[in-house]
């Protein structure tokens, strides 16, 4: 490898097109429910005893676990919306640079239409 | 050097496979999922283990589960070869991230079945 590449380290010299930003975000919210995945599982466990059930409801009327709830369920949503859209664009489906950039755009609306709705649904 | 010994299907073409058709298990269960919770009005207690007696929602929920982890092991793997260059350190990641998985997997079955 050529070690002399121009090297550039200064993460604000960065341009963040929007294109750039749906796909980081798809993945950070994919690495973030890898590790939420053994709460999800405790809350399943606890949901199928009677007390655990009324216990785990009871949690979500507290603002805390409610907060933990909502960014959990929207980063599911965004990841799912973005996936989707990924397997349009394995399709065939919005590749040109514009459709990426409409496609991108698309998905950040939705993600934010979906986490307020779950907003609602939870408060 | 990045070797796929501990991609999950050993091939770039078989984990895109993979976690295309793990996505589409998932994304029909959450579509499931959230029928039944639009279509019941209130989540009682008796509703929700119903729910989860019943064999073929054990079964669609286990599969929903191994879809989960096989997706998420894909996905870490490349996430791991992005950022994680000593092949060590990565190698460590990787296998925390496999065993993790498999927990989680027998961990969830054993939740299902118990029901
Ligand atoms: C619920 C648990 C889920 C977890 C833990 C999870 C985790 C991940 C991770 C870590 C990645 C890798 C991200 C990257 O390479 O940048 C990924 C990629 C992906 N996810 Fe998920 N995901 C989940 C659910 C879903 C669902 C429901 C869909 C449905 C559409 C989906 C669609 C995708 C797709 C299409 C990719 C591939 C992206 C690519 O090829 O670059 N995921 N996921």
């Amino acid at each position: 490898m050529n070690k002399n590449r121009p090297v550039n380290l200064n993460l604000g010299a960065f341009k963040w097109p929007i294109t750039a930003i749906s796909s980081g975000l798809h993945r950070i919210t994919g690495i973030l429910l890898f590790l939420s995945i053994p709460f999800w599982l405790w809350a399943l466990q606890e949901s199928f005893t009677a007390d655990g059930f009324v216990y785990v409801k009871g949690l979500l009327s507290g603002i805390i676990a409610k907060a933990i709830a909502w960014l959990l369920l929207s980063m599911l949503a965004y990841h799912i919306v973005a996936g989707v859209r990924h397997l349009l664009m394995d399709a065939g489906i919005g590749e040109t640079l514009e459709g990426g950039r409409r496609g991108s755009y698309t998905v950040l609306v939705l993600g934010v239409l979906s986490a307020a709705l779950i907003g609602v649904w939870l408060w | 050097m990045v070797t796929s010994a501990t991609s999950l299907g050993r091939s770039g073409l078989h984990d895109w496979i993979i976690q295309r058709i793990t996505a589409v298990v998932l994304a029909a269960y959450v579509i499931y999922f959230l029928g039944f919770i639009f279509s019941a009005e209130v989540i009682e207690f008796s509703v929700w283990k119903h729910l989860f007696s019943q064999v073929w929602f054990k079964v669609f929920s286990l599969l929903a589960l191994a879809s989960i982890v096989f997706h998420a092991w894909i996905g870490m793997w490349i996430v791991s070869t992005d950022y994680i260059k000593p092949t060590g350190i990565r190698l460590v990641f990787q296998a925390f991230v496999i065993l993790f998985c498999f927990a989680c997997l027998i961990w969830g079955a054993q939740i299902l079945w118990g029901v």
